[in-house]
């Protein structure tokens, strides 16, 4: 299946954040937009929401402590109880640096992975690149064409008006 | 000239607090001295020489982490930190009186603080030569100690004056000279802090339990005073902003400062943590002695300080600071740098009581007296170095940053 786009080229970060925000605010919906490094502000001109993977970490990080705790404990104070430097099966104070190591890697790993799951990134993943100047030194935004409802001609003299130095078409197989 | 303000209205307050502080200290002396004699041998005199002589060496801790916190920002060419640099460079305003004190104290009450300050211990011929602290003799001796705590006060207080000096002159004349220069006063004072710091919790704080040693314990010191001084900067940023002080200040550099606060109060745990783990593994009695103290020994006084100490200073802040929204909201703020300030006190007394008063410490009126009368010193000297210039550095080259500061 193929997907139709319309692509404002932007040379400008300061013309290409107040474009989105009138692009939006004419009612038009924006794909993507494309940029060679990350743009101040443009997570919240875009209405992007704060990512939750915080709460995903602090999570994993719990799950590291608990399981941390549990397998020390369980492994030296009921499976194999061992005397190590004469103190208790139990003794908590030596468990914390792996307890506090496991949270680390739980946490971190979880959150990589998460973001992994949640953004669909894949060994085999087909990226299109919508235009290869966005690596260089373009901005580029991407509305998707509906057919039949966009109006492809409004659509390019707004994106003309807002600053784009080039409007062009790229159909993508999705 | 927008301080003034800020400053008459805490005044009242402070000339207040002092005043109360002041009262209750004179009805501590007679009522200390009865509770005193009724529990143990523990003078009032030196419960209350020790009670001004921890006190001071926290307050005088959160004024001298205020330069250094200053002069990081300096080296590190930070943008976001202008706008509220006044607040931490105005904390070291302490530091005349905190010397003054330190100095006194130590005049009159060395014997009743340190143990080492006794004659007897060094002569071989006494029955209570101690070889160990006699051994210690080169670098702990009075002398020496005087000289040394002369020597910290009049370079902190040096640095402090020449680049609070800087400072103001950047609001007069601008240009950005002025900035260069400070950046090259604050890389030499972080040389000088890097050195006294640990010299100086050495000398005032660890020499009290004299037996003992512990190569953490420089860190500790510091993380314990830059914690404070952090929460304090933080606290007074909030109270300013409260006020309609500091208008410019938003919700993200509160973020900033409760990134701070949330990371050197791990990092204090983490100090506290690799000095107690390997004391106690190693379970060696000269070293484990200073946990044991603290905790069954003393008749068990100070076990629930020690735990309290632990939950204020880390669960709490750890826990409560942990969310983004945490950080930017100035009621969170608020309840965690009261509680850090606390209980941070708290970690000071905790180092300090164990080997001076042992079971005869407490909670009475001397050291809430005492500890009242230094806040109220403390905030009145902080304060009414405040008002001596604008709240905000108004030549600074990054100022335009710190007011766009965006996180």
């Amino acid at each position: 299946m193929t997907k139709k786009f319309v692509l404002g080229i932007y040379d400008d970060e300061d013309v290409l954040l107040q474009a989105i925000e009138n692009v939006r605010a004419a009612g038009t919906n924006i794909y993507d937009v494309f940029s060679p490094y990350p743009v101040h502000g443009i997570d919240d001109v875009l209405g992007i929401k704060r990512s939750r993977l915080p709460i995903v970490a602090f999570f994993c990080g719990l799950f590291g402590t608990s399981f941390a705790l549990w397998m020390q404990i369980w492994m030296l104070g009921f499976d194999w109880p061992m005397i190590i430097g004469g103190k208790p099966h139990i003794a908590l104070p030596a468990f914390i640096p792996v307890t506090f190591e496991l949270t680390v890697l739980c946490a971190a790993f979880g959150m990589v992975i998460t973001f992994f799951i949640v953004s669909r990134l894949r060994p085999s993943i087909k990226v299109n690149v919508f235009d290869k100047r966005s690596t260089d030194d373009k901005f580029v935004m991407a509305i998707e064409v509906k057919e039949g409802v966009t109006d492809l001609s409004a659509l390019t003299g707004l994106l003309r008006s807002n600053g784009a130095i080039e409007v062009n078409q790229k159909e993508v197989i999705k | 000239m927008i301080a003034i303000g800020v400053v008459l209205l805490i005044v009242g307050i402070i000339a207040m607090a002092a005043g109360g502080g002041g009262e209750h200290h004179a009805a501590a002396g007679e009522h200390g001295e009865a509770a005193a004699t009724a529990h143990e041998a523990v003078s009032w005199s030196k419960r209350l020489f020790v009670n001004l002589w921890f006190n001071n060496v926290y307050f005088t801790g959160i004024a001298i982490t205020g330069l250094f916190f200053v002069a990081v920002q300096y080296v590190a060419y930070a943008g976001w930190s202008v706008l509220i640099k006044r607040v931490p460079e105005a904390l070291g305003y302490y530091l005349p009186f905190g010397g003054a004190v330190m100095l006194i104290v130590f005049l009159f009450g060395s014997h009743d603080i340190f143990h080492w300050t006794h004659e007897y211990l060094y002569d071989v011929n006494d029955p209570r030569y101690d070889p160990i602290i006699a051994g210690k003799a080169p670098f702990l001796n009075t002398v020496f100690f005087l000289i040394r705590m002369v020597a910290y006060f009049v370079l902190w207080i040096l640095f402090f004056n020449w680049l609070r000096r800087n400072s103001i002159n950047e609001d007069l004349h601008g240009g950005t000279s002025y900035y260069h220069k400070s950046i090259r006063i604050s890389a030499m004072f972080l040389v000088v802090f890097g050195v006294t710091s640990s010299l100086s919790a050495w000398d005032w704080v660890l020499s009290v339990d004299t037996h003992w040693f512990s190569t953490m314990f420089g860190w500790y010191v510091f993380a314990s005073w830059f914690i404070s001084g952090l929460a304090a900067t933080t606290l007074t940023v909030i109270i300013l902003k409260q006020n309609g002080y500091l208008k410019m200040v938003n919700s993200n550099h509160l973020h900033d400062l409760g990134k701070f606060v949330f990371a050197f109060s791990i990092f204090w745990t983490y100090i506290w943590f690799s000095q107690f783990m390997l004391i106690w593994y190693a379970n060696i009695p000269e070293e484990s002695i200073y946990f044991l103290e603290r905790l069954g020994g003393n008749e068990g006084k100070f076990m629930p300080i020690f735990f309290i100490n632990l939950i204020i200073n880390f669960v709490f802040p750890f826990l409560v600071l942990m969310t983004r929204d945490a950080k930017r909201q100035m009621i969170m703020l608020k309840i965690v740098t009261i509680a850090i300030l606390f209980g941070h006190w708290l970690d000071f007394y905790l180092m300090i009581m164990p080997g001076t008063l042992r079971t005869g410490a407490g909670f009475g009126f001397i050291e809430i007296g005492t500890a009242l009368t230094f806040l109220g010193v403390f905030l009145l000297t902080f304060t009414k170095g405040l008002t001596k210039a604008s709240l905000v550095p108004v030549n600074h080259p990054f100022l335009e940053e710190s007011v766009h500061h965006h996180v």
